[in-house]
Protein backbone atom coordinates (compact mmCIF):
# COMPACT_ATOMS: atom_id res chain seq x y z
CA UNK A 1 0.00 0.00 0.00
CA UNK A 2 1.74 3.00 -1.44
CA UNK A 3 0.30 5.94 -0.76
CA UNK A 4 1.24 9.00 -2.58
CA UNK A 5 0.22 12.79 -3.15
CA UNK A 6 1.23 14.36 -6.25
CA UNK A 7 2.06 17.36 -6.64
CA UNK A 8 4.12 18.74 -9.60
CA UNK A 9 7.11 18.51 -8.10
CA UNK A 10 7.13 16.40 -5.37
CA UNK A 11 5.48 13.46 -4.03
CA UNK A 12 4.09 13.04 -1.03
CA UNK A 13 5.64 9.31 0.73
CA UNK A 14 4.97 7.91 4.10
CA UNK A 15 6.25 4.63 3.72
CA UNK A 16 10.02 3.24 4.39
CA UNK A 17 11.71 -0.01 3.85
CA UNK A 18 11.41 -0.73 7.33
CA UNK A 19 7.67 -0.37 7.22
CA UNK A 20 7.52 -2.47 4.27
CA UNK A 21 9.73 -5.67 6.13
CA UNK A 22 7.20 -4.78 8.61
CA UNK A 23 4.06 -5.09 6.69
CA UNK A 24 5.32 -8.78 5.61
CA UNK A 25 6.67 -10.16 9.03
CA UNK A 26 2.86 -8.68 10.29
CA UNK A 27 1.35 -10.57 7.52
CA UNK A 28 3.27 -13.81 8.53
CA UNK A 29 2.57 -13.32 12.32
CA UNK A 30 -0.74 -13.41 11.52
CA UNK A 31 -0.73 -16.11 9.15
CA UNK A 32 0.56 -17.88 12.39
CA UNK A 33 -1.97 -16.42 14.76
CA UNK A 34 -4.82 -18.21 12.56
CA UNK A 35 -3.20 -21.21 13.18
CA UNK A 36 -2.67 -21.25 16.22
CA UNK A 37 -6.08 -23.07 17.19
CA UNK A 38 -4.93 -26.04 14.99
CA UNK A 39 -2.47 -26.85 17.46
CA UNK A 40 -1.71 -24.85 20.16
CA UNK A 41 -3.68 -25.57 23.93
CA UNK A 42 -6.41 -24.20 25.71
CA UNK A 43 -4.17 -21.86 28.24
CA UNK A 44 -2.34 -20.28 25.03
CA UNK A 45 -5.83 -19.87 23.54
CA UNK A 46 -6.85 -17.96 26.27
CA UNK A 47 -3.76 -15.79 26.72
CA UNK A 48 -3.90 -14.53 23.17
CA UNK A 49 -7.40 -14.08 23.73
CA UNK A 50 -6.23 -11.33 26.42
CA UNK A 51 -3.51 -9.95 24.52
CA UNK A 52 -5.93 -9.11 21.70
CA UNK A 53 -8.36 -7.19 23.94
CA UNK A 54 -5.92 -5.78 25.96
CA UNK A 55 -4.14 -4.28 22.35
CA UNK A 56 -7.42 -3.23 21.54
CA UNK A 57 -8.53 -1.51 24.67
CA UNK A 58 -5.04 0.02 24.37
CA UNK A 59 -4.97 1.08 20.75
CA UNK A 60 -8.21 2.89 21.16
CA UNK A 61 -6.64 4.80 24.51
CA UNK A 62 -4.20 5.48 22.71
CA UNK A 63 -6.19 6.90 19.78
CA UNK A 64 -8.24 8.95 22.60
CA UNK A 65 -5.13 10.32 24.40
CA UNK A 66 -2.57 10.17 22.35
CA UNK A 67 -3.56 11.54 19.40
CA UNK A 68 -6.57 13.72 20.32
CA UNK A 69 -5.20 14.69 23.68
CA UNK A 70 -8.80 13.40 25.29
CA UNK A 71 -6.91 11.36 28.37
CA UNK A 72 -9.72 9.23 30.02
CA UNK A 73 -9.48 7.65 32.98
CA UNK A 74 -12.96 6.06 32.87
CA UNK A 75 -12.83 4.04 29.28
CA UNK A 76 -14.10 1.33 32.07
CA UNK A 77 -17.43 2.95 31.56
CA UNK A 78 -17.63 1.52 27.64
CA UNK A 79 -16.01 -1.79 28.44
CA UNK A 80 -18.59 -2.05 31.63
CA UNK A 81 -21.66 -0.82 29.01
CA UNK A 82 -20.34 -3.38 26.42
CA UNK A 83 -20.66 -6.26 28.61
CA UNK A 84 -23.54 -5.64 30.04
CA UNK A 85 -25.22 -4.68 26.43
CA UNK A 86 -24.40 -8.18 25.04
CA UNK A 87 -25.90 -9.16 28.47
CA UNK A 88 -29.41 -7.62 27.30
CA UNK A 89 -29.05 -8.32 23.74
CA UNK A 90 -28.51 -11.44 24.01
CA UNK A 91 -30.63 -12.74 27.31
CA UNK A 92 -33.88 -10.08 26.26
CA UNK A 93 -33.55 -10.46 22.67
CA UNK A 94 -32.11 -13.51 21.24
CA UNK A 95 -29.54 -11.40 19.37
CA UNK A 96 -27.12 -14.41 18.36
CA UNK A 97 -24.06 -13.86 20.79
CA UNK A 98 -21.08 -12.90 18.43
CA UNK A 99 -23.41 -10.57 16.71
CA UNK A 100 -24.29 -9.01 20.13
CA UNK A 101 -20.52 -8.62 20.51
CA UNK A 102 -20.74 -6.05 17.85
CA UNK A 103 -24.21 -4.57 18.10
CA UNK A 104 -23.51 -3.46 21.81
CA UNK A 105 -20.33 -1.88 20.39
CA UNK A 106 -22.93 0.19 18.55
CA UNK A 107 -25.06 0.65 21.25
CA UNK A 108 -21.91 1.69 23.63
CA UNK A 109 -20.84 4.17 20.96
CA UNK A 110 -24.38 5.95 20.66
CA UNK A 111 -24.21 6.08 24.80
CA UNK A 112 -20.97 7.85 24.32
CA UNK A 113 -22.69 10.75 22.52
CA UNK A 114 -24.49 12.07 25.76
CA UNK A 115 -21.28 10.93 27.78
CA UNK A 116 -19.21 13.32 25.64
CA UNK A 117 -21.44 16.56 25.51
CA UNK A 118 -21.15 16.16 29.44
CA UNK A 119 -17.32 15.25 29.60
CA UNK A 120 -15.80 17.81 27.42
CA UNK A 121 -17.32 20.82 29.34
CA UNK A 122 -13.93 20.16 31.74
CA UNK A 123 -10.78 20.14 30.50
CA UNK A 124 -7.64 18.51 31.32
CA UNK A 125 -6.91 16.98 34.74
CA UNK A 126 -10.39 18.08 35.21
CA UNK A 127 -12.06 15.80 31.69
CA UNK A 128 -10.12 12.70 33.30
CA UNK A 129 -11.66 12.80 36.82
CA UNK A 130 -15.06 13.82 35.12
CA UNK A 131 -15.00 10.47 32.52
CA UNK A 132 -14.03 8.27 36.23
CA UNK A 133 -16.74 9.59 37.59
CA UNK A 134 -19.10 8.99 34.69
CA UNK A 135 -17.69 5.52 34.88
CA UNK A 136 -19.22 5.77 38.33
CA UNK A 137 -22.15 6.40 37.83
CA UNK A 138 -22.22 3.43 35.09
CA UNK A 139 -21.44 1.21 37.65
CA UNK A 140 -23.43 2.23 40.83
CA UNK A 141 -26.55 2.60 38.01
CA UNK A 142 -26.11 -0.50 36.73
CA UNK A 143 -26.03 -2.51 40.17
CA UNK A 144 -29.55 -1.03 40.51
CA UNK A 145 -30.77 -2.83 37.83
CA UNK A 146 -32.21 -6.36 39.28
CA UNK A 147 -32.91 -7.67 35.90
CA UNK A 148 -29.07 -7.88 35.46
CA UNK A 149 -28.43 -9.02 38.60
CA UNK A 150 -28.30 -6.05 40.93
CA UNK A 151 -24.43 -5.62 43.04
CA UNK A 152 -23.71 -9.39 42.49
CA UNK A 153 -24.45 -9.71 38.81
CA UNK A 154 -25.45 -12.58 36.68
CA UNK A 155 -23.96 -15.60 34.40
CA UNK A 156 -24.94 -15.80 30.95
CA UNK A 157 -27.07 -18.90 30.51
CA UNK A 158 -26.08 -21.98 29.16
CA UNK A 159 -28.70 -22.43 26.13
CA UNK A 160 -26.86 -19.10 25.24
CA UNK A 161 -23.97 -20.00 25.43
CA UNK A 162 -24.24 -23.59 23.54
CA UNK A 163 -25.44 -20.58 20.51
CA UNK A 164 -22.13 -19.49 20.52
CA UNK A 165 -20.89 -22.85 19.92
CA UNK A 166 -21.71 -26.91 20.63
CA UNK A 167 -18.50 -27.81 22.16
CA UNK A 168 -16.19 -25.69 24.50
CA UNK A 169 -13.21 -26.10 22.03
CA UNK A 170 -15.29 -24.75 19.51
CA UNK A 171 -16.50 -21.74 20.99
CA UNK A 172 -13.01 -20.47 22.27
CA UNK A 173 -12.13 -21.17 18.69
CA UNK A 174 -15.24 -18.91 17.73
CA UNK A 175 -14.30 -15.89 20.37
CA UNK A 176 -10.49 -16.63 19.38
CA UNK A 177 -11.13 -15.69 16.20
CA UNK A 178 -13.30 -12.62 17.13
CA UNK A 179 -10.82 -11.47 19.02
CA UNK A 180 -8.00 -11.42 16.44
CA UNK A 181 -10.52 -9.88 14.30
CA UNK A 182 -11.25 -6.80 16.61
CA UNK A 183 -7.43 -6.77 17.26
CA UNK A 184 -6.41 -6.66 13.75
CA UNK A 185 -9.42 -4.18 12.90
CA UNK A 186 -8.15 -1.44 15.70
CA UNK A 187 -5.09 -1.18 14.89
CA UNK A 188 -6.33 -0.91 10.81
CA UNK A 189 -8.77 1.64 11.83
CA UNK A 190 -6.33 3.84 13.53
CA UNK A 191 -3.83 3.29 10.86
CA UNK A 192 -6.04 4.12 8.72
CA UNK A 193 -7.42 7.44 10.15
CA UNK A 194 -4.10 8.53 11.30
CA UNK A 195 -3.21 8.21 7.62
CA UNK A 196 -6.29 10.18 6.30
CA UNK A 197 -6.54 13.86 5.88
CA UNK A 198 -8.36 13.34 9.93
CA UNK A 199 -4.83 11.68 11.54
CA UNK A 200 -3.28 15.17 9.98
CA UNK A 201 -5.50 17.51 12.04
CA UNK A 202 -5.65 15.39 14.74
CA UNK A 203 -2.15 16.04 16.05
CA UNK A 204 -2.39 19.25 14.92
CA UNK A 205 -5.14 19.66 17.64
CA UNK A 206 -2.76 17.96 19.73
CA UNK A 207 -0.54 20.14 19.57
CA UNK A 208 -2.32 23.52 19.16
CA UNK A 209 -6.30 23.71 19.32
CA UNK A 210 -6.04 27.36 18.30
CA UNK A 211 -4.05 27.66 15.67
CA UNK A 212 -6.19 24.31 14.48
CA UNK A 213 -9.17 26.37 14.92
CA UNK A 214 -8.12 28.76 12.67
CA UNK A 215 -6.76 26.43 9.79
CA UNK A 216 -10.29 25.23 9.37
CA UNK A 217 -10.50 22.12 11.68
CA UNK A 218 -13.84 21.88 13.53
CA UNK A 219 -12.17 20.74 16.92
CA UNK A 220 -15.44 19.45 18.50
CA UNK A 221 -16.62 17.50 15.80
CA UNK A 222 -13.49 15.67 15.55
CA UNK A 223 -12.64 14.91 19.17
CA UNK A 224 -16.28 14.21 19.60
CA UNK A 225 -15.92 11.54 16.29
CA UNK A 226 -12.38 10.18 17.84
CA UNK A 227 -14.49 9.77 21.65
CA UNK A 228 -17.62 8.18 19.89
CA UNK A 229 -15.43 5.85 17.57
CA UNK A 230 -12.89 4.54 21.02
CA UNK A 231 -15.92 4.34 22.56
CA UNK A 232 -17.87 2.13 20.08
CA UNK A 233 -14.39 -0.42 19.57
CA UNK A 234 -13.65 -0.28 23.54
CA UNK A 235 -17.72 -1.51 23.96
CA UNK A 236 -17.35 -4.21 21.26
CA UNK A 237 -13.84 -5.45 23.17
CA UNK A 238 -15.92 -5.05 26.63
CA UNK A 239 -18.58 -7.33 25.10
CA UNK A 240 -16.11 -10.00 23.82
CA UNK A 241 -14.62 -10.26 27.60
CA UNK A 242 -17.83 -10.59 29.17
CA UNK A 243 -18.33 -13.12 26.53
CA UNK A 244 -15.47 -15.19 26.68
CA UNK A 245 -16.14 -14.73 30.73
CA UNK A 246 -19.38 -15.89 30.85
CA UNK A 247 -20.38 -14.23 33.79
CA UNK A 248 -20.66 -10.22 34.75
CA UNK A 249 -21.10 -8.09 37.38
CA UNK A 250 -20.79 -3.97 37.88
CA UNK A 251 -17.35 -4.43 39.87
CA UNK A 252 -15.58 -6.72 37.13
CA UNK A 253 -17.57 -4.85 34.36
CA UNK A 254 -16.30 -1.53 35.33
CA UNK A 255 -13.30 -1.94 37.11
CA UNK A 256 -10.61 1.07 36.95
CA UNK A 257 -7.68 -1.50 37.24
CA UNK A 258 -8.39 -3.39 35.06
CA UNK A 259 -9.87 -1.22 32.22
CA UNK A 260 -8.31 1.44 32.76
CA UNK A 261 -5.29 1.28 34.71
CA UNK A 262 -3.71 -1.42 33.09
CA UNK A 263 -4.59 0.14 29.78
CA UNK A 264 -2.95 3.50 30.60
CA UNK A 265 0.41 1.51 31.99
CA UNK A 266 0.61 -0.69 28.15
CA UNK A 267 0.18 2.72 26.46
CA UNK A 268 2.59 4.56 28.28
CA UNK A 269 5.80 2.22 28.87
CA UNK A 270 5.01 0.85 24.82
CA UNK A 271 5.04 4.29 23.62
CA UNK A 272 1.64 7.35 23.70
CA UNK A 273 0.47 8.59 20.37
CA UNK A 274 2.50 5.70 17.97
CA UNK A 275 0.73 2.90 16.70
CA UNK A 276 3.75 0.47 17.47
CA UNK A 277 3.70 1.52 21.08
CA UNK A 278 0.38 -0.66 22.56
CA UNK A 279 1.50 -3.44 20.62
CA UNK A 280 5.15 -3.52 22.69
CA UNK A 281 3.35 -1.89 26.05
CA UNK A 282 1.04 -5.01 25.42
CA UNK A 283 3.88 -7.48 24.80
CA UNK A 284 6.03 -6.17 28.26
CA UNK A 285 2.48 -5.94 30.40
CA UNK A 286 2.49 -9.62 29.56
CA UNK A 287 6.04 -10.16 30.15
CA UNK A 288 5.93 -8.91 33.18
CA UNK A 289 2.51 -10.04 34.14
CA UNK A 290 4.03 -13.71 33.51
CA UNK A 291 7.46 -13.10 35.23
CA UNK A 292 5.77 -11.79 38.69
CA UNK A 293 2.60 -13.97 38.64
CA UNK A 294 3.99 -15.91 41.56
CA UNK A 295 4.71 -13.04 43.50
CA UNK A 296 1.71 -11.20 44.71
CA UNK A 297 1.54 -7.68 45.63
CA UNK A 298 4.89 -7.72 44.60
CA UNK A 299 3.55 -8.00 40.83
CA UNK A 300 2.15 -4.34 41.18
CA UNK A 301 4.89 -2.62 43.20
CA UNK A 302 7.29 -3.62 40.54
CA UNK A 303 4.64 -2.65 37.88
CA UNK A 304 4.52 1.21 39.77
CA UNK A 305 8.61 1.03 39.54
CA UNK A 306 9.32 0.15 35.99
CA UNK A 307 5.90 3.18 34.74
CA UNK A 308 8.00 5.57 37.13
CA UNK A 309 11.17 4.90 35.95
CA UNK A 310 9.90 4.84 32.54
CA UNK A 311 8.82 8.29 32.53
CA UNK A 312 11.58 9.87 34.19
CA UNK A 313 13.99 8.09 31.66
CA UNK A 314 12.32 7.91 28.86
CA UNK A 315 9.06 9.65 28.82
CA UNK A 316 8.31 8.80 25.32
CA UNK A 317 8.39 5.19 25.89
CA UNK A 318 9.96 2.40 24.80
CA UNK A 319 9.10 2.60 21.30
CA UNK A 320 9.42 6.56 21.44
CA UNK A 321 13.18 5.85 22.55
CA UNK A 322 13.73 3.50 19.71
CA UNK A 323 12.43 5.11 16.86
CA UNK A 324 14.13 8.36 17.97
CA UNK A 325 17.14 6.19 18.29
CA UNK A 326 17.17 4.03 15.17
CA UNK A 327 14.62 6.16 12.81
CA UNK A 328 12.00 2.94 12.41
CA UNK A 329 8.64 3.63 11.68
CA UNK A 330 7.03 0.22 11.44
CA UNK A 331 3.32 1.85 10.49
CA UNK A 332 4.38 5.10 9.19
CA UNK A 333 1.58 7.81 9.67
CA UNK A 334 3.96 10.68 8.88
CA UNK A 335 4.01 12.19 5.52
CA UNK A 336 7.72 12.62 3.98
CA UNK A 337 8.37 14.90 1.32
CA UNK A 338 10.31 13.70 -1.52
CA UNK A 339 11.09 15.26 -4.85
CA UNK A 340 10.67 13.20 -8.09
CA UNK A 341 14.47 11.81 -9.04
CA UNK A 342 14.17 10.68 -5.08
CA UNK A 343 11.49 8.52 -5.82
CA UNK A 344 12.18 5.27 -6.31
CA UNK B 1 -17.77 47.98 -1.20
CA UNK B 2 -15.02 47.43 1.28
CA UNK B 3 -13.85 44.04 1.84
CA UNK B 4 -13.56 44.07 5.46
CA UNK B 5 -15.42 46.44 7.47
CA UNK B 6 -15.65 46.53 11.07
CA UNK B 7 -18.19 48.57 12.84
CA UNK B 8 -18.36 48.79 16.94
CA UNK B 9 -16.03 45.62 17.28
CA UNK B 10 -15.97 45.53 21.55
CA UNK B 11 -14.08 42.13 22.49
CA UNK B 12 -12.58 41.45 25.81
CA UNK B 13 -11.47 38.07 28.33
CA UNK B 14 -13.92 37.91 31.03
CA UNK B 15 -14.49 40.94 32.49
CA UNK B 16 -11.43 42.58 31.19
CA UNK B 17 -12.59 45.12 28.27
CA UNK B 18 -9.50 44.70 25.50
CA UNK B 19 -11.47 46.33 22.73
CA UNK B 20 -13.96 49.62 22.83
CA UNK B 21 -16.03 50.08 19.82
CA UNK B 22 -13.68 49.82 16.97
CA UNK B 23 -14.19 51.24 13.36
CA UNK B 24 -12.58 50.27 10.39
CA UNK B 25 -12.67 48.84 6.48
CA UNK B 26 -10.29 47.49 4.21
CA UNK B 27 -10.61 47.80 0.62
CA UNK B 28 -10.02 44.86 -1.64
CA UNK B 29 -6.13 44.70 -2.49
CA UNK B 30 -5.07 46.77 0.24
CA UNK B 31 -2.85 46.46 2.71
CA UNK B 32 -3.30 48.08 5.94
CA UNK B 33 -1.17 47.70 9.29
CA UNK B 34 -2.35 48.52 12.55
CA UNK B 35 0.36 50.01 15.09
CA UNK B 36 0.48 50.66 18.39
CA UNK B 37 2.16 49.86 21.84
CA UNK B 38 1.95 46.46 24.06
CA UNK B 39 -1.87 45.80 24.91
CA UNK B 40 -3.47 48.10 22.89
CA UNK B 41 -5.49 45.59 21.73
CA UNK B 42 -3.89 45.17 18.44
CA UNK B 43 -3.85 41.14 18.83
CA UNK B 44 -7.64 41.00 20.52
CA UNK B 45 -8.54 42.84 17.25
CA UNK B 46 -6.86 40.01 14.91
CA UNK B 47 -8.54 37.23 17.14
CA UNK B 48 -11.84 38.49 16.70
CA UNK B 49 -12.13 38.68 13.05
CA UNK B 50 -10.62 35.10 12.76
CA UNK B 51 -13.42 33.89 14.71
CA UNK B 52 -10.80 32.79 17.79
CA UNK B 53 -13.63 35.50 19.82
CA UNK B 54 -16.94 35.56 19.50
CA UNK B 55 -18.81 38.85 18.80
CA UNK B 56 -22.02 40.42 17.65
CA UNK B 57 -22.64 38.99 13.85
CA UNK B 58 -22.71 42.87 12.09
CA UNK B 59 -19.54 43.35 14.05
CA UNK B 60 -17.16 42.04 11.61
CA UNK B 61 -18.65 42.25 8.11
CA UNK B 62 -16.88 40.28 5.33
CA UNK B 63 -17.67 40.94 1.85
CA UNK B 64 -20.84 42.34 2.96
CA UNK B 65 -21.90 39.08 5.05
CA UNK B 66 -22.29 39.68 8.57
CA UNK B 67 -19.40 36.98 10.55
CA UNK B 68 -18.97 38.40 13.65
CA UNK B 69 -20.23 35.44 15.46
CA UNK B 70 -19.00 32.41 13.47
CA UNK B 71 -16.41 30.30 14.86
CA UNK B 72 -12.82 30.47 13.76
CA UNK B 73 -12.97 27.15 11.64
CA UNK B 74 -15.71 28.61 9.34
CA UNK B 75 -14.38 32.40 9.02
CA UNK B 76 -11.15 30.34 7.30
CA UNK B 77 -13.84 28.98 4.92
CA UNK B 78 -15.35 31.86 4.25
CA UNK B 79 -11.20 33.16 2.87
CA UNK B 80 -9.68 34.85 6.43
CA UNK B 81 -6.50 33.32 6.95
CA UNK B 82 -4.88 33.88 10.60
CA UNK B 83 -0.93 34.26 10.86
CA UNK B 84 -1.27 33.91 14.88
CA UNK B 85 1.29 35.94 17.16
CA UNK B 86 3.64 33.34 18.46
CA UNK B 87 3.46 31.22 15.09
CA UNK B 88 1.95 28.22 16.78
CA UNK B 89 3.72 25.56 14.22
CA UNK B 90 2.18 21.79 15.28
CA UNK B 91 5.67 20.62 16.67
CA UNK B 92 4.83 16.79 15.99
CA UNK B 93 4.55 17.90 12.23
CA UNK B 94 6.97 18.15 9.83
CA UNK B 95 6.96 21.84 7.81
CA UNK B 96 5.65 20.22 5.01
CA UNK B 97 2.83 18.51 7.00
CA UNK B 98 2.14 21.87 8.41
CA UNK B 99 1.98 23.44 5.12
CA UNK B 100 -0.92 20.58 4.02
CA UNK B 101 -2.85 21.34 7.24
CA UNK B 102 -2.91 25.20 5.69
CA UNK B 103 -5.17 23.83 2.78
CA UNK B 104 -7.28 21.56 5.33
CA UNK B 105 -10.20 24.40 4.32
CA UNK B 106 -9.82 23.05 0.31
CA UNK B 107 -10.42 26.62 -0.76
CA UNK B 108 -9.49 27.03 -4.40
CA UNK B 109 -6.93 29.63 -5.55
CA UNK B 110 -3.08 30.46 -6.81
CA UNK B 111 -1.56 29.18 -3.71
CA UNK B 112 -0.54 25.27 -3.77
CA UNK B 113 2.88 23.71 -1.96
CA UNK B 114 5.12 24.81 -5.05
CA UNK B 115 4.57 28.26 -4.74
CA UNK B 116 5.07 28.27 -0.90
CA UNK B 117 8.69 26.76 -2.22
CA UNK B 118 9.23 29.79 -4.85
CA UNK B 119 8.05 32.10 -1.84
CA UNK B 120 10.17 30.70 0.43
CA UNK B 121 12.67 28.61 -1.01
CA UNK B 122 14.89 27.66 2.18
CA UNK B 123 11.38 25.46 3.04
CA UNK B 124 11.80 23.41 0.30
CA UNK B 125 15.27 22.05 1.88
CA UNK B 126 13.82 21.97 5.05
CA UNK B 127 10.77 20.40 4.27
CA UNK B 128 10.83 17.39 6.20
CA UNK B 129 12.74 18.96 9.49
CA UNK B 130 9.84 19.08 12.64
CA UNK B 131 8.64 23.02 12.18
CA UNK B 132 9.80 23.93 15.59
CA UNK B 133 13.18 22.60 14.52
CA UNK B 134 13.50 25.89 12.11
CA UNK B 135 14.99 29.03 12.92
CA UNK B 136 12.61 31.61 14.28
CA UNK B 137 12.41 33.65 10.85
CA UNK B 138 12.20 30.07 9.11
CA UNK B 139 9.05 29.21 11.64
CA UNK B 140 8.10 32.71 11.06
CA UNK B 141 7.81 31.24 6.60
CA UNK B 142 5.94 28.34 7.65
CA UNK B 143 3.09 30.44 9.66
CA UNK B 144 3.03 32.62 6.89
CA UNK B 145 3.19 30.02 4.26
CA UNK B 146 0.63 27.69 6.20
CA UNK B 147 -2.14 30.39 6.08
CA UNK B 148 -1.43 30.75 2.30
CA UNK B 149 -2.24 27.27 1.50
CA UNK B 150 -5.54 27.95 2.67
CA UNK B 151 -5.95 30.64 -0.71
CA UNK B 152 -6.97 33.57 1.37
CA UNK B 153 -8.63 37.00 0.41
CA UNK B 154 -7.50 38.36 3.25
CA UNK B 155 -4.02 37.63 5.15
CA UNK B 156 -4.15 38.59 9.05
CA UNK B 157 -0.34 38.68 10.17
CA UNK B 158 0.18 39.22 13.79
CA UNK B 159 3.18 40.66 14.87
CA UNK B 160 5.25 38.67 12.60
CA UNK B 161 7.92 40.52 13.09
CA UNK B 162 8.29 39.85 17.27
CA UNK B 163 11.14 38.50 18.58
CA UNK B 164 13.12 38.24 15.15
CA UNK B 165 16.29 39.74 13.95
CA UNK B 166 15.83 43.01 11.53
CA UNK B 167 17.40 41.23 8.62
CA UNK B 168 15.27 38.30 9.16
CA UNK B 169 12.03 40.30 9.45
CA UNK B 170 13.09 42.50 5.72
CA UNK B 171 13.47 38.54 3.91
CA UNK B 172 10.05 37.98 5.53
CA UNK B 173 8.45 41.37 4.18
CA UNK B 174 10.19 40.57 0.77
CA UNK B 175 7.45 38.49 0.27
CA UNK B 176 4.65 40.39 0.70
CA UNK B 177 5.10 42.19 -3.01
CA UNK B 178 4.28 38.07 -4.55
CA UNK B 179 1.31 37.51 -1.96
CA UNK B 180 -0.24 41.25 -2.40
CA UNK B 181 0.19 40.79 -6.57
CA UNK B 182 -2.21 38.02 -6.32
CA UNK B 183 -4.81 40.45 -5.15
CA UNK B 184 -4.62 38.98 -1.45
CA UNK B 185 -6.19 41.97 1.47
CA UNK B 186 -3.27 42.06 3.94
CA UNK B 187 -3.74 43.63 7.29
CA UNK B 188 -0.83 43.23 9.66
CA UNK B 189 -0.12 44.51 13.11
CA UNK B 190 3.45 45.52 13.70
CA UNK B 191 5.44 46.97 16.42
CA UNK B 192 7.67 48.50 14.28
CA UNK B 193 6.75 51.49 12.92
CA UNK B 194 9.05 52.40 9.82
CA UNK B 195 8.30 48.87 8.41
CA UNK B 196 4.71 48.81 9.27
CA UNK B 197 4.80 51.75 7.21
CA UNK B 198 7.13 50.84 4.33
CA UNK B 199 4.33 47.89 3.87
CA UNK B 200 1.48 49.38 4.24
CA UNK B 201 -1.28 51.74 2.38
CA UNK B 202 -2.80 53.06 5.04
CA UNK B 203 -2.17 52.47 8.64
CA UNK B 204 -4.30 52.43 11.93
CA UNK B 205 -3.09 53.15 15.61
CA UNK B 206 -4.81 52.01 18.66
CA UNK B 207 -4.41 52.99 22.36
CA UNK B 208 -5.90 51.37 24.75
CA UNK B 209 -8.61 49.51 22.77
CA UNK B 210 -9.53 52.70 20.69
CA UNK B 211 -8.43 53.81 17.50
CA UNK B 212 -6.23 56.84 18.31
CA UNK B 213 -4.95 57.42 14.39
CA UNK B 214 -5.77 56.58 11.24
CA UNK B 215 -4.43 57.89 7.64
CA UNK B 216 -1.72 56.95 4.82
CA UNK B 217 1.79 56.58 5.67
CA UNK B 218 2.81 59.58 3.57
CA UNK B 219 0.26 61.76 5.19
CA UNK B 220 0.84 61.14 8.88
CA UNK B 221 3.25 62.83 10.36
CA UNK B 222 6.36 61.51 13.04
CA UNK B 223 4.57 63.66 15.85
CA UNK B 224 0.78 62.09 14.54
CA UNK B 225 1.69 58.98 15.55
CA UNK B 226 4.03 59.62 18.90
CA UNK B 227 0.85 60.82 20.33
CA UNK B 228 -1.53 58.28 19.01
CA UNK B 229 0.98 55.57 20.23
CA UNK B 230 1.98 57.01 23.49
CA UNK B 231 -1.21 59.06 23.85
CA UNK B 232 1.61 62.23 24.59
Amino acid sequence: MNTQMKTEQFSVVRNTTTSRGAAVVTAMILIALISVPFWAGRADLRMIIEFAYYLSLAQMWNLLAGYAGLVSIGQQAFVGLGGYMLFVLAIYFNVPPIMAVFLSGLIVALFAIPTALTVFRLRGAYFAIGTWVVAEVYRLGFAQVTTLGGGSGQSLPASIVREIGSGRSEREMIIYFTALFIAVASIGLVYWLLRSKHGLSLTAIRDSEAASDSLGVDIFKTKLAVYVISAGITGVVGALIFLQKLRISPDAAFNLQDWTAAVIFIVVIGGIGTIEGPIIGTLIYFILRGVLADYGSVYMIVLGVVAVVMMLKAPQGVWGFLSKKYDLHLFPVHRRLKAKDELE
Amino acid sequence: MSKLKIQNLTAGYGDFQALFGIDLELNAKETVAIIGSNGAGKSTFMRSIAGLLKNTPDAVQFKGENIGDLPANKVVEKGIALVPEGRRLFPSLSVEENLLMGAYSKRKGPWNLNRIYELFPILKEKRNNPGTALSGGQQQMVAIGRALMSNPELLLCDEISLGLAPTTVKDIYKAFPAIQEDGTTVLVVEQDINQAMAVSDRIYCFQEGRVSLEGKPGEVSKDDIKAAYFGM
